[in-house]
């Protein structure tokens, strides 16, 4: 099932992240393998978009490393930190298309910036990279003129634009209704069988995650509290992941509090 | 409370010296970038993005820049003429509304109307980039923001500013002149002919070189506030307002500099 080889490609290490005094990461340790498809779980605040922030070089780590391909992206020069970005393609949570071009143009974007090919290959290009994603008819509209899965789709053709060798994905169920969630499920595990590519997707949408993962990882709190196969996954016995796995809500309001409120309230005790 | 004040002045100074200390490096970065936003010899469609820069902040600007200096231009002949007729000396006003606006207004007056137009624009735009994660997008796919960016902003207002520049400094004699015609009957001719004598080369070169520093304070603090935004829409409108009033204030504050040097200096 999985072509992953005992060869990480992505490294993180001792990861400690603070905002405004709080720990947002708490020495994380995590090896995504080559050719793999790693599935970050995590609830609402669990430092799973932070964890991906510093694994695509975009913050700086407060203390501990990430590597990708070896290279630490944090400390490493221009030239050697852009070369390995290029290897990484990242469809954002948004699609982060930019508005003020067509879809094509978005997507031809990082071959004009990287590379001195003629624009007829470009355009080639680009065009393959569209029918991929099955957009290849849309490359004139611009991205306001596109629905919720279509943007997510072509954000995926941007991020293959430059044939990566990672590909990331920053919550791409999210929002979308279970169908088109399915589809790009599907358009997912396509490209990690057309390209053998490394594949990570941060996400809390269950469903989606056991489908694409070869291995999860599971963040509460800043801290990797699971790591392993989906099958290793949906039978560990850990109370957060249970919890999480079967949509168990946190016990946020007392109950007796509610009821307190509302006899005051019928009673006219609230101004 | 004492302490509070100290404290309070003391965390107020290290945020002036950090944003001036950003600002210096986002210069020198976005000077770094220029190279590759020049025709020829820069990357492929950045001086085309110069271009439409060129465009949006000089071109879209020329009725709102023509219309302020002559309105100054009014105000400046007509307040110089009520003192000066005092002491017989109405024909000065030609000297006062040329040298004035080839040496300080043509270049601030131009200044003022790109800062409110541009600035704004700048910030708003780039901080939308942010909130919508365009930004980090360009990052990852290892575009300099600044290069992509900033750099065709700061050569299109480089090329448009000097332009209005001068077009401020036209448009404001040439109000000078018809006061003088309406007030005094003194003929275009007459009147040009006054100017080209009071107007000193050095002059009208002094005020472009302050429209460039004025140009490179006002691209510099938009972008900038628009990178730094956090949050969401909110924090995009503040931005902009913050884009403005500080390269306004800035732009002052260079005018001040740039006038005593060139007073010091023995020229006005």
């Amino acid at each position: 099932m999985t072509e992953a080889k005992a060869e990480p490609v992505i490294s993180v290490r001792d990861l400690v992240v603070s905002y405004n005094g709080r720990r947002v990461l708490n020495g994380i340790n995590l090896d995504i393998m080559r050719g793999e498809t790693m599935v970050l779980l995590g609830g609402s605040g669990s430092g799973k978009s932070t964890l991906l922030r510093h694994i695509l070089g975009l913050e700086q780590p407060e203390a501990g490393r990430v590597l990708v391909n070896g290279v630490d992206l944090a400390t490493s020069f221009p030239k050697i930190r852009s070369k390995v970005q290029r290897s990484i393609g990242v469809a954002f949570q948004s699609g982060a298309l930019f508005n003020s071009m067509s879809l094509e143009d978005n997507v031809a974007l990082p071959l004009r910036e990287h590379t001195r090919l003629a624009e007829s290959t470009i355009s080639l290009m680009t065009w393959m990279k569209l029918s991929v994603v099955g957009l290849a008819d849309y490359g004139g509209r611009s991205p306001q003129e596109l629905s919720g899965g279509m943007k997510k789709r072509a954000a995926v053709a941007r991020a293959l634009s430059l044939d990566p060798e990672i590909l990331v994905f920053d919550e791409p169920s999210a929002g979308l209704d279970p169908i088109v969630a399915a589809e790009l499920d599907e358009v997912i595990l396509g490209l990690k069988r057309a390209f053998s590519m490394t594949v990570v997707v941060v996400t809390h949408e269950m469903a989606s995650a056991f489908r694409i993962a070869d291995r999860m990882a599971m963040l509460y709190q800043g801290t990797l509290i699971a790591m392993g196969s989906k099958e290793e996954l949906r039978s560990s016995r850990h109370p957060r992941i249970r919890q999480f796995l079967d949509g168990v809500p946190d016990q946020i309001v007392d109950p007796a509090t509610v009821d307190r409120y509302f006899d005051r309230y019928l009673k006219g005790g609230l101004r | 409370m004492t302490t509070s004040v100290l404290e309070s002045l003391g965390k107020s100074t290290l945020r002036q010296v950090e944003y001036v200390g950003s600002l210096a490096m986002q210069l020198r970065a976005a000077v770094g970038a220029l190279r590759e936003t020049m025709p020829l010899a820069g990357k492929r469609d950045r001086w085309r993005a110069a271009v439409r820069q060129m465009l949006v902040i000089g071109v879209d600007a020329f009725p709102m820049v023509g219309i302020m200096a002559v309105c100054a231009g009014f105000i400046l002949a007509m307040q110089g003429a009520s003192e000066l007729r005092r002491f017989g000396a109405l024909n000065l006003v030609v000297n006062l509304v040329s040298i004035g606006f080839t040496r300080e207004l043509g270049p601030l007056l131009a200044a003022i109307a790109v800062s409110g137009r541009s600035g704004s624009a700048f910030s708003a735009e780039i901080g939308s980039m942010v909130v919508t994660e365009e930004i980090d997008a360009l990052r990852t796919m290892a575009i300099d923001p600044v290069e992509f960016l900033l750099a065709p902003k700061y050569l299109g207002a480089l090329i448009a500013l000097p332009c209005l520049t001068i077009l401020s400094n036209a448009c404001g004699i040439l109000a000078g002149g018809l006061f003088m015609r309406f007030s005094t009957h003194m003929t275009f001719g007459v009147y040009l002919r006054d100017v080209a004598q009071s107007i000193v080369l050095r002059d009208v070169f002094a005020g472009l070189l302050k429209s460039l520093a004025f140009a490179t304070i006002i691209v510099q603090v938009g972008c900038m506030e628009g990178f730094r935004v956090r949050g969401g829409p909110d924090a995009v409108g503040r931005s902009a307002t913050a884009a403005v009033v500080k390269s306004t204030f800035l732009v002052i504050l260079a005018d001040v500099g740039f006038t005593a040097i060139f007073y010091l200096l023995g020229g006005s």
